[in-house]
């Protein structure tokens, strides 16, 4: 398996104590493999993409990606983790607004130091942001912003990629059309892919769907 | 992964060069200011180096004349004789041309080892500058002594300005003063059981080391002057700088965040944001140290004329930097950059990856934050007062002096924000209609950004109120001074005893009052001091007004004054000995006066004693009156008999107007550095405005944009800009002039009495003021000139971009 995770919890301070936000939660993804996580606003989904990601800690339990355990690392190792293993897309897009688009493409990989121009053109192309290279995120539509991000994702080849609410912010058209292109893509590299969605729609067209409430695998 | 950190990092730079421009010109100007007002210091400090490395100035203890400024070469042989290690110098002053230059005479075989000649000769023989009479000449000064003396002339950088060294027998050759000396130095190994100076030579006096080095302690007081001011300067830079960069990095959070989730390690980034500040840093202060030269090289002719007119100390009038001055300017740079960012790389280093990545309202100060500042406020303005109050009886009061005054400057400007958020809360609460509350509202919410710009400013207007009035007051009394003290009409000088005679003879039939001037340099409770013996009469008894006296229990001052039964002293000699009025002071070792009289002297850093003219020529015989003042009704009938009947040459004769006008110039001189940074350090204020209110104007859309869909067109927008600025800078003069004048009191009443020894009197300039207020309003409209042009002309569609959901 590309992913494991055992008995995962996560709580919060609250004004009235700790709020228990994930808990008891065992999950495991194959390389190759999609999985969307659905749930309401507040049932954990984008905390759980957050703990595979590295971006935070678990309070408890394990999460073993690429057979190397990362509940441990320190705050360099989750680094090292998110920029050569796992890859996140955001429904924000966090592209970084002084960079032209080429660059934005070019980042991630370039931090990885496995930068590949070819690559990198070859995906600005499927995505069809080959005449928006040279300009900035601010010029750009949502959905040109997304796919930036996408291309970003995948330039780096990452092992993993994680999507929270990728295309939240889209019109149900520019929506469909975004994700069309990132599970083409996804699906080329190899790649696996963890979504958290709202919509049962984009939940269907993955391999395999998963539902928190509370906090809980349902 | 380091490069394209750094391109990231530096692409924000590359998309926001208003911002970069602001950082590097407030920190280029921030160090330019601090680098050319060191480079002045260390340019004078080397040239009292090189006067006491070549003479031995502050070096070797001396002996000096009790009074006057020769002694006799018999004495100097009897000590000698005695067993006295001694050696003679010759020193006075030569014109050549229109040089006036420094001639030093020393005696190569007796002088202690590395002084004068005896190391200058390098690779001439000591035979030949004992033989063949070569004079060794700082550069400046040696194509003008080759014009005026048939001697060999060797130029030497190592000299000190406008000073060339011999042979003392040459010297005395090439000054007309044969067998002349005017001082001992003497040599640190002394022989056992010689006898005291007193017994051998009694008219002469020893002066240890330490009171010989007057230059460099006398200047002291100028040179820190001149540093506080950099240092004020630099300060109101540094402001702009950390308004730069804090704004810079509350922009970058986002991108941080982004590069952090894209697998940056923070430690990583927090070093690649400093070494991106390092690089700008040097940048800027290469830039600033450029400008600093530059600036130092326009000022300093006019702080060589205030040494030399203050203190009679020669400085170099060319600028030769080390190359320890261009890399201290540049760390100053850097450590100014670190002062300004540490907070801000601080709040970067603690953010959670999952902070939020939109800047918070820039620098809008929590509650608690609010509290803080309230208490550092509190705190720094009691320490000044603590400062002021008690600071000179702990220690150096000079020192002291200028700590209260930093509290003072640094607690009223971080109390600026609190009282402007006051005073425009209060305006939106007494605001009629919904316009004017929303402006009031919207100028509040722009306060955080403006708050360090106009904490510039603050600090700028307050100097120039604070030092405007102090040279004001100085100005006025010194004028007040002038008319007390230069009472005759015309002021001659003559060459010899025998000339003063005659033109005394001339002279009584034709004016109104002869004064003779005597005076004799001596030490008075262990002060150097002028001595005067003064001929009284109504020019003096009408004319001096005194700060202390005790004429009211002893009756008229000048009365026993001329009978010699009382001294007058100068205010420097008065607080530098405590003595006043009552006190006695020994005149002679036989002859002590009481204190009659202190009288406010400026201008001068010595003491003056004045006492009658009687009891003068008893003490000094010897002293001869060769200038003298003429009381006259008609001074041109009066000038043109002494021309034309008694042969004087016309550039013995100085009127009175003249020499008000050239004391007056010599003022004016003094305080043209002072003015220049003054209005450099306003000029960096005004830019920090600008460069704020620029910066700002990219970030205002949002704000102004529910407004203008509300109805406001943007004309009426880019009004209300201009008109917050001017409020603004309104409301930021009302704070900056009572500081300002709690300034001038600081500077007139503890620093000048510390730095110079006489307290000056305060007077106020409301024009001045008016003036000042109405060039910051301008500066302030002509700031805002631009990004509310900006503003105005704001294409709709960016407006409307803000009610767009797409990010």
């Amino acid at each position: 398996m590309l992913l494991e995770i055992t008995n995962l919890a996560k709580s919060f301070a609250g004004p009235e104590g700790p709020i228990e936000v994930l808990r008891g939660i065992d999950l495991s993804l194959g390389a190759g493999r999609t999985l969307a996580l659905t749930g309401e606003s507040g049932s954990g989904k984008s905390t759980l993409l957050h703990l595979v990601g590295g971006l935070d800690r678990a309070d408890g339990g394990r999460i073993v990606i690429d057979g190397s355990e990362i509940t441990g690392l320190d705050d360099a190792g989750r680094a090292a983790l998110r920029r050569n293993t796992v890859s996140i897309v955001f429904q924000q897009f966090n592209l970084i607004p002084s960079l032209d688009v080429g660059a934005n493409i070019a980042f991630q990989a370039r931090l990885a130091g496995n930068h590949d121009p070819e690559r990198a053109h070859a995906l600005a192309n499927a995505l069809g942001l080959t005449d928006q290279l040279a300009k900035y995120p601010e010029d750009l539509s949502g959905g040109q912003q997304q796919r930036v991000a996408i291309a970003r994702t995948l330039a780096a080849k990452p092992r993993l990629v994680l999507a929270d609410e990728p295309t939240g912010n889209l019109d149900e058209a520019t929506a469909a059309a975004v994700l069309d292109q990132m599970l083409a893509l996804v699906s080329e590299t190899g790649a696996a892919l963890m979504m958290a969605t709202h919509s049962p729609n984009l939940a269907d067209r993955l391999d395999a769907r998963v539902h928190l409430s509370l906090g809980r695998l349902a | 992964m380091n490069r394209a950190g750094l391109a990231a990092l530096w692409s924000f730079w590359r998309r926001n060069p208003l911002q970069l421009f602001t950082l590097v010109a407030g920190l280029a100007l921030a160090t330019a200011l601090w680098s050319g007002v060191q480079a002045l210091n260390a340019e004078a400090r080397a040239s009292y180096d090189a006067a006491a490395s070549v003479m031995g100035e502050g070096r070797y203890d001396q002996i000096v004349p009790r009074a006057g400024d020769t002694i006799a070469q018999d004495t100097y042989l009897a000590l000698r004789r005695a067993g006295w290690q001694v050696g003679p110098v010759l020193e006075d002053s030569l014109t050549a041309g229109e040089t006036r230059l420094r001639i030093v005479g020393l005696d190569p075989l007796t002088a202690p080892a590395g002084l004068g000649p005896v190391s200058q000769a390098g690779d001439t023989p000591l035979q030949t500058v004992l033989a063949e009479g070569v004079l060794f000449a700082h550069p400046g000064v040696a194509e003008a002594l080759r014009d005026a003396t048939s001697q060999r002339i060797v130029a030497d950088a190592a000299l000190p300005p406008d000073t060339a060294i011999t042979d003392i027998g040459i010297a005395q050759r090439v000054l007309d003063r044969p067998g002349e000396i005017s001082r001992l130095i003497v040599a640190e190994r002394q022989p056992m059981g010689r006898p005291a100076l007193d017994r051998i030579a009694p008219d002469l006096v020893l002066q240890p080391s330490r009171q010989s080095a007057d230059i460099a302690q006398l200047t002291d007081s100028f040179h820190l002057n001149l540093t506080a001011f950099g240092l004020l300067s630099f300060a109101v830079g540094i402001f702009i700088v950390h308004g730069a960069i804090g704004l810079a990095f509350e922009q970058r959070r986002g991108m941080v965040r982004t590069l952090r989730t894209l697998g940056m390690p923070l430690r990583r980034l927090v070093l690649l944001m400093g070494l991106e500040l390092l690089i700008l840093s040097l940048v800027a202060g290469g830039i600033g140290v450029v400008l600093g030269y530059l600036l130092a090289a326009s000022l300093l002719p006019d702080v060589a004329a205030t040494l030399e007119g203050l203190y009679g100390a020669q400085i170099s009038g060319a600028l030769s930097l080390e190359p320890v001055w261009w890399l201290s300017g540049l760390a100053i740079a850097i450590l100014g950059t670190a002062l300004a960012a540490t907070g801000a790389l601080w709040r970067i280093a603690r953010m959670p990856v999952l902070a939020s990545g939109k800047a918070r309202a820039w620098a809008v100060a929590s509650t608690r934050a609010r509290g803080l500042q309230a208490a550092a406020v509190a705190l720094l303005l009691t320490a000044s007062l603590a400062l002021v109050t008690v600071g000179p009886a702990l220690g150096d009061g000079l020192i002291a002096g200028f700590a209260g005054l930093a509290c003072l400057l640094l607690g009223a400007a971080l109390a600026l924000p609190l009282l402007l958020d006051a005073m425009l809360a209060l305006a939106q609460h007494r605001a009629r209609g919904v316009l004017w509350q929303w402006f009031w509202a919207d100028t509040r919410q722009q306060l955080p950004g403006l708050r360090l710009a106009l904490m510039a400013l603050l600090l700028a207007m307050a100097a120039n109120v604070g030092v405007s009035t102090m040279v004001s007051s100085f100005r006025l009394t010194f004028i007040g001074f002038l008319d007390q003290r230069l009472t005759a009409e015309l002021y001659v000088g003559v060459d010899t005893a025998e000339r003063a005679a005659a033109l005394q003879d001339f002279a009584a039939p034709r004016a109104r009052t002869i004064l003779p001037l005597l005076s004799v340099d001596t030490r008075l409770a262990d002060q150097p001091t002028e001595l005067y013996g003064a001929r009284v009469g109504p020019s003096y008894a009408d004319n001096w007004s005194f700060i202390a006296d005790d004429a009211g229990t002893n009756g008229r001052v000048w009365d026993r004054v001329e009978q010699g039964r009382a001294v007058i002293i100068n205010e420097q000699l008065a607080r530098g000995a405590d003595l006043w009025p009552g006190d006695d002071l020994a005149i002679t070792p036989d002859v002590t006066l009481p204190i009659a009289g202190v009288a406010g002297d400026y201008g001068n850093p010595k003491g003056q004693a004045v006492i009658g003219e009687a009891l003068f020529r008893d003490l000094f015989p010897d002293i001869r009156a060769t200038r003298f003042g003429l009381r006259t009704d008609d001074p041109g009938d009066l000038r043109d008999a002494l021309i034309e009947d008694f042969g004087l040459d016309p550039g013995q004769i100085t009127d009175q107007a003249a020499l008000k006008r050239f004391s007056l110039d010599v003022f004016e001189r003094t305080f043209t550095v002072t003015g220049a940074l003054n209005i450099l350090t306003l000029a960096v204020a005004g830019f920090a405005i600008l460069m704020s209110l620029l910066t700002l104007a990219g970030m205002r859309v949002p704000q102004l944009a529910p407004a203008w869909a509300l109805g406001v067109t943007r004309r009426a927008l880019g009004r209300l800009e201009l008109l917050r600025a001017v409020i603004l800078a309104a409301l930021t003069l009302l704070v900056a002039l009572p500081l300002g004048l709690a300034l001038a009191w600081m500077l007139l009443a503890i620093i000048n009495v510390e730095a110079f020894g006489w307290r000056l009197p305060m007077y106020l300039f409301p024009l001045d003021y008016a003036r000042l207020g109405a060039f910051a309003l301008l500066a302030a409209l002509l700031a805002a000139l631009w990004p509310a042009r900006r503003l105005a002309r704001t294409p709709a569609a960016h407006l409307l971009k803000v009610f767009a959901n797409a990010n």
